[in-house]
Order: C-alpha cells, then sequence, then structure tokens
C-alpha cells in the first residue's frame, strides 16, 4: 500500500512537470527573456540597421529632459485612465445595482448592456468615428435636433480625450458582469438583519453592499488601470495621436519610436517607464487596498 | 375623479400584495433608457451600412435607408481581399485555439491535481505575468522572431498559444478542476491508471463548460487582435481581417456606407456566436472575475 501511494506521488511530480512544460517554457522566453533583455536594450541607442553601443541612463535622461512628446503622451494617457476607470467603475456599479433589483427581464437587460463590449475593437474605432464626425454624425445630429450645443468630439484638441473617456463608458460589459456576480453574492442575511434594525435603503448600501463589495470593486479596479494605461487601437485607427498630439497614447508613441522610427533602445526605455508607471500605480492600490477592501471573516 | 382611480388602483395594488413603488419605475427608465444608449450605435451602423452616400449626408439624418443599398456589402467586401483576409483570420484561430486548449489544459491540470517541486512558485509567476504591461515585452519577442526569419507568417501569432495558452485561460481552468472531487482521480490512480488518462477520462468530460469557455475567448481575441498583425504582418494577402478592416479605412476614407458595410461585416459572427454561447460568456467572466 505504502509502496503505491509513493509511486504515485512520483508519477505525479514526473507527469506535474512534464504537463506544465508549455507554460514553464513560455514564461521563460515569451515573458521573463524578454523583459530582461528590454531593460537592455534601454541601455543602447540601438536603431535597426545601425550600430549600437552602451549609453547608460541616456535614453531615460532624454526622455524626461529632451522630449516634449513623451510628456504630452504621458499626460493624455493619464488624462484617459483618470476620467475613463471612475467612469467606467461607476457605470458599471450603477447598471449592477439596478440590475440586482430583482428586475424583470434581467437576462435582456443584462445582454444589450454586454453587447456593446463584443464589438470588435476595430470596428468599435471606426463606428465611433463616425459617431463622432461634426457634420452628420449620430451625436451631433441627435443635440442639433433638440436645439443643443454641438461639440467637434475627437476632432479638437479640448474635447478628444473627453470623448474617447465617453466612448470607452460604453463598452463596461465585462466589469457590470463582474459586478453583478458580486451583488448577488452579498449573504442576504446581512440585509435582513439592517431590516430588522429598521436601516433605510441607504443603510444597507452603505453598511452592507460597498464593504462587500470592496473586493471585486479593487479587483476591477487594478485591471481596468492596467488595460487604460496600454489604449492603443484608438489612437491608431481614430486620431493617429492628433489632433495636436491631444490623444498621443503611450504605448502609441512607443510604437511609433519601435516600429516606424526603428529606434529600438529610446522605445524600449519608453517601456520600461510605462512598466514602472503601472508597477507603481498597482502598489498603490494594493497598498492602500488594506485600508479600503474588508474580506470575509476567515479571508478567501 | 383622478384622485378615486389612484385611490382605486393602490387598493387592488395592496389586495393583490403588488408594490408599484416610484423608486421601481426609476429603476426601469435608467435602464430602459441606457438600454437605447447601448442600441442607438448598433442601429447607426446598421442604418448607415444600407445606405447610399448622397443619403448618409443629409440633414436632419433619417432612419430608414431609402434605396437599401445592399450593394455597399457586396461592393466593399470584393473592393479589398476580404475572402483572402477571412481564410486569414481563421487558419490562425485554428492553430491559436488548438494550441491554448491543447496546453492550458494540460498545465492547469498539473496546476490543479499534481503535486511537484515548485509547483506554487511557477503558477504564481504565471498569475504575476497577467499583470505585466504587454508593451514591456513587445520590442523583445518582435526581435526574437525577427531573428528567426519568422516575420510576415503566422508563426508569431500562433506558436506563443503553444506555450500555456495564456496565463488567464489556465487561471480560469485550474479554478475549474479544483472544484471537481478529488476522489475520483485517486480511485483511477488506484486502478493503475496514469495522469494522462484520468485528465482525458474523469476531468475533460466534467470540465466541457469551462472548455467551452476557454474556447470562445481565445477566437475572440484572435478575431479582435489588431496589434499583433499589424506588428508582425506585411503584406495585403496575409493581412487577418482586423487589420484589413483598417487597412480599408485608410482607402475609403469618407465612404461611411462602405466603411459602415464591412464594420457590420466583422461585427456580426462575433454576436451570433455571442447569443449562441452566451451563458458560456457570462459564467465565464463571472468565474474568473469574483475568485480573482
Amino acid at each position: 500500500m505504502h509502496a503505491k501511494s509513493s509511486g504515485i506521488s512520483r508519477m505525479e511530480r514526473n507527469w506535474g512537470i512534464i504537463f506544465a512544460l508549455p507554460p514553464i517554457l513560455g514564461l521563460l522566453c515569451f515573458t521573463l527573456y524578454p523583459v530582461a533583455a528590454s531593460f537592455f536594450y534601454s541601455l543602447t541607442n540601438w536603431s535597426i540597421g545601425s550600430d549600437w553601443k552602451m549609453v547608460g541612463f541616456d535614453n531615460y535622461k532624454t526622455l524626461f529632459t529632451g522630449d516634449p512628446l513623451f510628456q504630452k503622451s504621458l499626460y493624455a494617457t493619464s488624462y484617459y485612465a483618470l476620467g475613463s476607470v471612475p467612469i467606467g467603475l461607476i457605470v458599471a456599479f450603477t447598471v449592477a445595482m439596478l440590475l440586482n433589483q430583482k428586475v424583470k427581464g434581467l437576462s435582456i437587460f443584462r445582454t444589450i448592456f454586454y453587447l456593446p463590449t463584443i464589438v470588435p475593437s476595430i470596428a468599435n474605432t471606426i463606428l465611433w468615428l463616425w459617431i463622432f464626425n461634426p457634420d452628420f454624425g449620430l451625436l451631433n445630429s441627435m443635440l442639433k435636433s433638440v436645439g443643443l450645443p454641438t461639440s467637434q468630439w475627437v476632432y479638437h484638441e479640448s474635447t478628444a480625450i473627453p470623448s474617447l473617456i465617453m466612448m470607452s463608458s460604453w463598452s463596461v460589459g465585462n466589469t457590470i458582469l463582474i459586478f453583478l456576480a458580486g451583488l448577488q453574492g452579498v449573504p442576504s442575511h446581512l440585509y435582513e438583519a439592517v431590516e430588522v434594525d429598521g436601516g433605510s435603503r441607504w443603510h444597507k448600501f452603505w453598511h452592507i453592499t460597498l464593504p462587500c463589495m470592496t473586493p471585486t470593486i479593487f479587483f476591477n479596479l487594478v485591471m481596468s488601470l492596467i488595460g487604460t494605461f496600454q489604449a492603443f487601437n484608438q489612437a491608431y485607427v481614430m486620431t493617429e495621436g492628433g489632433p495636436n498630439n491631444s490623444t498621443l497614447f503611450y504605448v502609441y508613441y512607443l510604437y511609433r519610436k519601435a516600429f516606424t522610427e526603428s529606434k529600438i533602445g529610446y522605445a524600449s526605455a519608453l517601456a520600461w517607464v510605462l512598466f514602472i508607471i503601472i508597477m507603481t500605480l498597482t502598489l498603490i492600490v494594493f497598498k492602500s487596498s488594506k485600508r479600503w477592501v474588508h474580506y470575509e471573516e476567515g479571508g478567501r | 375623479m383622478a384622485d378615486s382611480t389612484v385611490a382605486v388602483r393602490v387598493n387592488s395594488a395592496l389586495r393583490t400584495g403588488k408594490k408599484i413603488s416610484p423608486a421601481r419605475i426609476l429603476i426601469y427608465l435608467i435602464l430602459i433608457s441606457g438600454s437605447a444608449v447601448m442600441i442607438f450605435p448598433f442601429l447607426w451602423l446598421l442604418r448607415s451600412s444600407l445606405m447610399e452616400n448622397s443619403q448618409i449626408f443629409i440633414y436632419p439624418p433619417q432612419w430608414i435607408p431609402e434605396p437599401f443599398m445592399w450593394s455597399n456589402f457586396s461592393e466593399s467586401l470584393t473592393s479589398v481581399p476580404f475572402g483572402q483576409y477571412f481564410i486569414n483570420t481563421m487558419t490562425i484561430e485554428l492553430f491559436t485555439v488548438s494550441g491554448v486548449l491543447f496546453t492550458s489544459i494540460m498545465s492547469a491540470y498539473s496546476f490543479a491535481r499534481l503535486k511537484w517541486p515548485g509547483r506554487d512558485f511557477v503558477f504564481a509567476l504565471l498569475l504575476g505575468s497577467m499583470m505585466l504591461p504587454y508593451a514591456v515585452t513587445l520590442i523583445p519577442t518582435f526581435m526574437l522572431w525577427k531573428s528567426m526569419g519568422a516575420l510576415d507568417s503566422v508563426v508569431p501569432l500562433t506558436v506563443p498559444a503553444w506555450f500555456g495558452g495564456g496565463a488567464f485561460n489556465i487561471f480560469l481552468l485550474r479554478q475549474f478542476f479544483m472544484g471537481i472531487p478529488k476522489e475520483l482521480d485517486e480511485a483511477a490512480y488506484m486502478d493503475g491508471a496514469k495522469p494522462f488518462t484520468v485528465l482525458w477520462r474523469v476531468i475533460l468530460p466534467l470540465a466541457k463548460p469551462a472548455l467551452i469557455v476557454v474556447g470562445i475567448f481565445s477566437f475572440i481575441d484572435v478575431w479582435n487582435d489588431f496589434l499583433g498583425p499589424i506588428i508582425y504582418l506585411n503584406s495585403n494577402e496575409k493581412f487577418t481581417l482586423a487589420l484589413g478592416l483598417a487597412t480599408f479605412k485608410g482607402l475609403y476614407n469618407a465612404q461611411w456606407g462602405f466603411l459602415m458595410a464591412a464594420s457590420a461585416t466583422i461585427v456580426a459572427p462575433i454576436l451570433l456566436l455571442f447569443f449562441f454561447a452566451q451563458r458560456y460568456f457570462i459564467e465565464g467572466i463571472t468565474l474568473t472575475g469574483i475568485k480573482g
């Protein structure tokens, strides 16, 4: 009996490693190696087609002191992230709260609110470019018909980013679904306890719903921060970074440096700065989460 | 008169035990107007895709195409080789989805069920890699494929799928496998089965919903992928649908009827897939979001 179970554990070990080999090799070749190589590249002046040498932290110095476009792209990206992350979370949370009120036709509403999310990103950007069209687009036509002032949307420096934020809040279906599932998991006996104490809807929301939902809010916050800081398609397809570089998203700028100008070293430094920004933000959210994220007793 | 009808209605509501509170009316109002906002862009897409240019540029905008320009579809889809793009996309789909399923099933099983030294460390690394911005690995990965002479081919777009199929999918499947009672495996081992047999005969039949979720999500990822194709594919005859659509947009800049028809064609298969497999979408997203 004992011999048999130790045979099983040897078999588990061997097969376990064999079965896990693909992701282990994948981690080495497509994650760890590129991360290290990208840092190494960032310390060189490598451009495709010419000789290269080590230049230390010169690329980083240039970024922060001699590259106004870098600052523009950082500004555009942060502006976009700071707008679209909270607005997306609030919209999604509100819709999920409403859907969780035992509404009739829940599955129909859920489908409708999820639909925009599955539109392929390229089709989505082309569609919205047409919706934003200042002369014949959907938005300005509607504004005109009710006598409201129209806008240049993505075609003007000052409204371009707000327009993209609005567009992003159209497709928050994933976040809605995750919130909805979270809301359905809030134990109903907690609500009953508030009812017994004579608490109002507001009490239920503030003392039960919100605290119970903090882990889900936290998860969505981290994931959407990481996602929005890497926005690319809107800039590539809709605005080409314009007007006047107002939508020069960071990854789009990086793409231009690397794949149009072939400045591999410089673009790698850009990548590492983004890496550090995202890591810092994630760390701040993680650290602060101890104060505002409540996990159920006993932990998960 | 008005007061008395309200009184009657409230009375009957009380009698039947139904409550028509203003709050509920407000909830439905918000949900319905929200739904309208969600649906409107789709109607705009559809109506524009069937309109003549002359009708598109009329103010105030009309909603019913007159005439219905079905030719927008045939003309835009033949003006660039969308058929070829479709074949290219499906080729990438085939190699990617099969690679994702094959390797993520094996490794998720290993992480969920088999004990080996370093397992938890590797799994933690995998989870950590989900938070790594793709921008960091983009350039060296490109240089790697370039040095192997694999640019302008499907190799860089499909081969990575065979190396684990993405941390997200492994995570999702592992989560699902862990919910299957372990006694089933142990009984099979006692009968002398090997891990591969256990995975094939015991786990997979029970895990079908999770496999469908992973399959659908990776299919959609390939369909929507844009950055990968623009970086790795140069020759027009190798383009995917997403890349072809972006090129098409450059060629027919203000031809909104054509552009909308081409966009609608690329949206339609995904919408169909969604309607047929809605349950799996919802389960998949919920499964990863909640336990994350």
